[in-house]
């Protein structure tokens, strides 16, 4: 410790009254390591005796005030914590002295300070950026009484040979150090900056007003100066004391992790699961460096500690169970209601337990049967020298016979090892639908590889943000992707999918070709390692049209369960050949035995796909089954009128017609189904995180008829459709059932159900609440018959006085007026005394003036609506998402449909 | 049985509410200055700022609903305090000397908005210190009187109902229909905030269910409406109609006539101008922004539903209109 005698001294005082969120109640100055410190302690606001103390230590330069709503959280009436949150020495409202600290000597002080408080019960500690160092500095010297540990953006770790994080480099210049963090605010106005959404005035006010001087700030420069990014720094020792130390916690541990960070990026997270393997983290898409002032932080952290089961027996002896285990999942003492966290645009993720758990009986998942590899087709027809895939692209084709695949996956897989991929990491797939894919694909599930599948309809963007956060090891791109993986840096290792120039080659950096990775295996002819069942297989990123994509984790058995839902579904098997219009299915071929073909078509524009197209298709394989996506159903119908009469007939082959991806309008079917005379016509409903759920022909929703919905059918075998009713309040808060008429959110179950989600344990949580069901987002009921209907959204159900409205029943009637393209019902003002609102499409015929339909229009809409309709609005164009263009955007219309029927312009 | 005094009879509402308490097999009384022409009252008559005739008017009853009130949309704001605040406060002091048990106090939703829109909003306080013109603030005043003389054994409860109309309206219907004929009635703006209003048999079945709501509803505040709001192009259309009145066609921005409002709201104050102005700015708020309120709260209060849908409304001004 050294000291500086010109610095000005000042004891602690307690902050100034009316700083938002903040209870002078909480405020205490504390005596101890020879200078006096101001906490924030919940304590004397506790109603009941707290099972156990959140010990939460602030960054550098924030203060306690961080730490807010996890004071006032910790203070509930149930199972209370008591909240310490501390002003470290010379930042907040602690004392100033001459003394300048190193790491040491603060992880020192602070447990000096906890004496002086007698912390009580099990401890848990919290650390935000430098605080997540130090509290985790006391962790490792308080093992006796330590609980578990919360983390935001923080990292312990620096590696010498890496720049520190560009964001901080100006302030870590020694001379400019001092003027960039003390003379100025500019460190701290910096770093209040990075909030997303932007801090309002009072709480950046509160954030600053420690710090108003100059002499005040003098930490703020110690503290940068203390960041050990050179060898032989006072602070290394210390460092990897507790980065060290880190290795051995065997506590619960949560990572709460805001993704846009321009200090705290992904790789000090991941230098953090490395050494704290068995943590819960939570990866916010959307939220930066303040994550807790991004998200609600309090509410995620007192769910983990119920889930987790923290404190709830206080007796027992948190540091005595032996061995690095997680936490059993308890029986969930609070569920989390409503969205799922990590996709509000603007306002905080939603993270709010329910106060009434429900606790339903565990849905009975068939028992795992014999486990049948999704590879073991390949090992058994490794001779067979039938055809297995064909690619048709631009006249020319490529035929691949079994032989060939299975020796081509068995090469790749070997030289994907000698390239160092191990069974475990992670490879992020870049490439259309075709031999090269399936060939990839394959030879990661061999090797134990997990496959990561983001759909280029993303966007550059959105595929970036997807890839980025599944932290893959290797990019098999084509070469467009490669450029995005190597501007973007999305991997340390790129493998081109094809042949690629040696000056492009260079510029990229690419480190293989796909033919270079076989050869390489060809070379090796050690043992591959197998798999386990339960081993993860693949990350499938969901569409991201309701905010940013999602990781779907599967494993091997899912991958297997999915393959044989599908099989038993549509009667696919080695006899059965079919078309792959739509990816996903594409994969599945391989693994079924069936010869499948993939048309000469832009797989990320399925509109692209041309009757003629499908027809050539049909005929390489004598293809009795086509799987094809509603927007290429739309090109087909398109294209018709070209087919010569070869064409047709080859068409009037067709014994099975799938269309999977988005719901398809009936009328769509019934055209498809004359050029189709032969085929059954099929639509199948699912997710990205379980598909198929249920499945339904033409001629079924022919004769189940118009109904509250879009019926999408039975479910599928080994599938199970449950419903969650909805209460008063739009929330769906029933008990999982199956009884007809109840409409709630869909819940389903099955062996071809998601593992888990990826880096989104708050979400997984949400989704997973009920034991073994997956809770789809989807409202619904079933009828008497056992059918299916979709209503909408859970999001998007509109909660009036009169109860609660679901949107698709009302819009299908209103999309049958004449004159009326399309339509979105809607509510406006507070849920529970919300109108609804209809807004229409009109055809392109009809003229729109205003914001108000036509009176005609009005009055058509009112008379087929069986609720009160408070007003009909007109648009030329309803907002759709930007993947399919077939989903309204009802939130987006529901926020414009109330500005202009409060008086805003339109 | 017990005997209500209903103030303001004379009035479209007041008349109203007295035929509903009669309905209800209470005995009433009806007081104000000119005849009330509700069959089968005691129809007292007097001014309400006259202690004597208000003493006399209270003598014997068990429950008050106050109506009567200045409610010009301009005026001397003395002459508004004299009748809505002083009045008010007299009716206070004399019905609690006589023993009446309970008192509602007949308000209105303006007492608490204060030209931002209201989207399903609550009941909030009044507050005569924002309010916006001199009909509101007295209002606004009489309220917070009202409620804060609330104690046991003098119960009292204040029902706003929002935008009351019906066949013989002389305040909504009247001035839209006048103005229609005359040409003077633009469409401010979009013509799309929502807007709720009160069907005028709704607003006195409210304001009977209120004299028997329990008790634990009293000392409060509630918003009354038909709780279907509708946009304000539609509601004015719809009624011009009914009366055979032009519809209104021709578009104006709405913050140009909320600026003229205010000035033309100036003008009369200061100047010996006769009659109302063409518009208020008031007026010109309330017909560009939205106000629609939650009626749960209320709904559950006073144990009441309106029985009048907006459109069966619209059918019997309509009716009324053509005989």
């Amino acid at each position: 410790m050294t000291s500086d005698p010109a610095r000005r001294s000042a004891p602690a005082t307690p902050p100034p009254a009316g700083l938002p969120g903040l209870d002078p109640r909480w405020s205490r100055v504390v005596d101890a390591a020879g200078s006096s410190w101001h906490v924030l302690d919940n304590g004397p606001t506790l109603a009941a005796e707290p099972v156990g103390t959140l010990l939460a230590v602030h960054g550098n330069p924030t203060w306690s005030y961080l730490w807010r709503t996890l004071v006032a959280a910790g203070a509930r009436a149930e199972r209370p914590w008591r909240v310490v949150a501390v002003d470290q020495l010379g930042m907040g409202f602690s004392a100033r002295d001459e003394r300048v600290r190193a790491l040491a000597e603060r992880v020192a002080e602070l447990g000096a300070l906890t004496e002086a408080l007698q912390l009580t019960g099990p401890v848990v500690t919290a650390g935000h950026d430098w605080g997540g160092v130090v509290s985790l500095g006391w962790a490792v010297a308080h093992r006796d009484a330590l609980a578990g540990v919360v983390l935001l953006n923080t990292a312990v770790h620096q590696p010498l040979h890496e720049h520190p994080p560009i964001a901080l480099r100006p302030a870590m210049v020694p001379a400019l150090r001092r003027l960039v963090t003390v003379t100025t605010p500019k460190f701290l106005d910096t770093t209040l900056a990075l909030a997303h959404p932007r801090l309002d005035r009072e709480r950046r006010a509160a954030f600053r007003a420690p710090y108003l001087e100059a002499a005040r700030r003098e930490a703020i420069g110690d503290f940068v100066a203390d960041i050990p990014a050179v060898a032989g720094h006072v602070s290394r020792p210390a460092l990897d004391v507790v980065a060290d130390g880190v290795r051995g916690l065997d506590v619960p541990a949560l990572l709460l992790w805001g993704a846009r960070d321009p200090v705290f990026s992904d790789r000090f997270l991941d230098d953090l699961l490395d050494r704290l393997p068995h943590a819960d983290l939570h990866r916010f898409p959307r939220a930066g460096h303040l994550v807790a002032e991004d998200v609600d932080m309090a509410g995620a952290v007192m769910h983990w500690l119920d889930v987790r089961g923290l404190g709830l027996d206080a007796s027992a002896e948190p540091a005595a169970m032996g061995g690095r285990h997680r936490a059993p999942d308890v029986a969930e003492p609070a569920a989390l209601a409503g969205g799922h966290a990590g996709v509000a645009p603007a306002t905080p993720d939603p993270v709010v337990p329910a106060p009434d758990a429900i606790e339903p009986a565990a849905a009975t998942p068939a028992p795992p049967g014999p486990w049948r590899p999704m590879t073991a087709v390949l090992d058994e027809r490794a001779g067979d020298p039938g055809l297995a895939l064909v690619e048709l692209r631009g006249g020319t084709s490529r035929h691949v016979s079994w032989r060939l695949l299975a020796r081509r996956v068995d090469e790749l897989a070997r030289g994907l090892a000698t390239l160092g991929i191990r069974p475990g990491d992670r490879v992020a797939v870049l490439v259309p639908p075709g031999a090269d894919l399936t060939g990839v694909l394959y030879a990661c599930l061999r090797l134990g590889a997990v496959v990561v599948v983001a759909d280029a309809g993303l966007g550059v963007q959105g595929l970036s943000r997807a890839v980025r956060s599944a932290r893959p090891k290797a990019v098999v791109g084509i070469e467009r992707a490669l450029l995005a993986a190597r501007t973007l840096r999305w991997a340390p290792l790129l493998v081109a999918s094809g042949p690629v120039h040696r000056g492009v080659r260079e510029a990229l950096g690419v480190d293989a070709t796909l033919a270079e990775v076989a050869d390489l295996g060809r070379a090796g002819d050690g043992e591959l390692p197998t798999p386990a069942p339960d081993d993860e297989a693949a990350v499938l990123f969901t569409s991201g049209s309701t905010g940013p994509a999602k990781g779907v984790v599967y494993t091997h058995r899912g991958l297997a369960a999915m393959r044989d839902a599908v099989a038993a579904t549509y009667s696919i098997g080695p006899g059965s050949p079919f078309v792959a219009a739509f990816a996903p299915f594409a994969l599945l071929g391989p693994s079924l035995g069936a010869t499948s073909v993939s048309p000469d078509m832009d797989v990320t524009a399925p509109r692209t796909l041309t009757a003629a197209a499908l027809a050539e298709a049909v005929r390489a394989v004598d293809g009795a089954v086509v799987f094809a996506s509603p927007a290429a159903i739309a090109g087909v119908l398109a294209t018709a009128d070209a087919l010569g009469a070869d064409e047709r007939s080859a068409l009037g082959a067709v014994r099975t017609f799938l269309s999977a991806g988005a719901p398809v309008p009936r009328a769509l079917l019934e055209r498809l189904a004359t050029l189709l005379p032969a085929a059954r016509l099929h639509t199948p409903y699912g997710m990205t995180e379980m598909l198929p759920v249920t499945d339904v022909s033409l001629d079924e929703l022919v004769d189940a008829g118009d109904g509250d919905g879009v019926c999408v059918g039975r479910p599928v075998a080994g599938a199970r459709v449950e419903i969650s009713a909805l209460d008063a309040e739009g929330a769906a808060t029933g008990t999982p059932s199956t009884e007809p008429g109840l409409t709630g959110e869909i819940l389903v179950t099955g062996p071809h159900r998601k593992a888990r989600y990826d880096r989104l344990w708050l979400t997984e949580q949400a989704s997973s609440r009920d034991a073994g069901r997956h809770r789809t987002g989807d409202v619904g009921h079933l009828d008497a018959t056992g059918r299916l209907w979709v209503e909408g959204r859970l999001d998007h159900v509109v909660v009036t006085a009169q109860g609660v409205l679901t949107p698709v029943g009302i819009e299908q009637r209103v999309d049958a007026l004449g004159g009326v393209a399309r339509s979105a019902a809607v509510g406006v003002g507070p849920r529970g005394t919300q109108q609804l609102v209809v807004v229409v499409e009109p055809d392109e015929s009809v003229h729109v003036a205003g914001v108000l339909a036509d009176e005609g229009t009005a009055a058509a809409v009112r008379a087929v609506t069986p609720h009160p309709v408070a007003a009909v609005l007109a648009r030329r164009r309803l907002p759709t998402d930007v993947r399919h263009d077939s989903k309204i955007d009802r939130a987006a219309l529901a926020h414009w449909a109330e500005g202009v029927l409060s008086g805003r312009r339109a | 049985m017990t005997r209500v005094l209903v103030t303001g009879a004379s009035g479209m509402l007041g008349g109203a509410t007295a035929r509903a308490l009669l309905a209800a097999g209470h005995d009433v009384r009806t007081f104000q200055r000119r005849p009330s022409g509700v069959a089968g009252v005691d129809d007292v008559r007097g001014d309400l700022t006259d202690p004597a005739a208000v003493g006399a008017a209270v003598d014997g009853c068990d429950a008050v609903v106050h109506l009567a009130a200045k409610v010009t949309i301009t005026g001397p704001e003395a002459e508004f305090h004299r009748v809505n605040v002083g009045g008010t406060r007299l009716l206070l002091d004399a019905a609690r000397a006589a023993g009446v048990g309970r008192f509602v106090q007949v308000s209105s939703p303006s007492v608490a908005h204060v030209g931002r829109s209201l989207v399903g909003a609550p009941a909030g306080p009044a507050e005569p210190e924002r309010a916006r013109d001199p009909y509101a603030r007295t209002k606004a005043e009489a309220e917070l009187l009202a409620l804060a003389a609330d104690a046991p054994g003098f119960r009292v409860i204040a029902v706003r109902p929002h935008v009351v109309w019906g066949p013989g309206d002389t305040q909504l219907v009247g001035r839209i229909v006048d103005r229609a004929r005359a040409g003077r009635l633009p469409v401010l703006g979009t013509g799309a905030p929502l807007i709720d209003t009160t069907y005028v048999d709704n607003a006195a079945d409210a304001l009977a269910a209120a004299v028997a709501a329990p008790e634990g509803s009293f000392g409060a505040a509630y918003v009354v409406s038909n709780g279907e709001p509708r946009p304000v192009l539609e509601l004015v259309r719809d009624i011009c109609r009914a009366c055979g009145a032009p519809e209104p066609w021709r578009r104006v921005p709405a913050p140009l006539v909320r600026a003229a409002g205010a000035l033309l709201d100036t003008a009369w104050a200061h100047l010996p101008l006769p009659g109302e102005p063409p518009i208020t700015r008031f007026v010109a708020e309330q017909l560009s922004t939205a106000h629609w309120f939650d009626q749960r709260t209320t709904r559950e209060a006073l144990g009441w539903a309106p029985r009048v849908s907006l459109d069966e409304g619209i059918a019997r001004l309509a009716a009324a209109s053509r005989r």
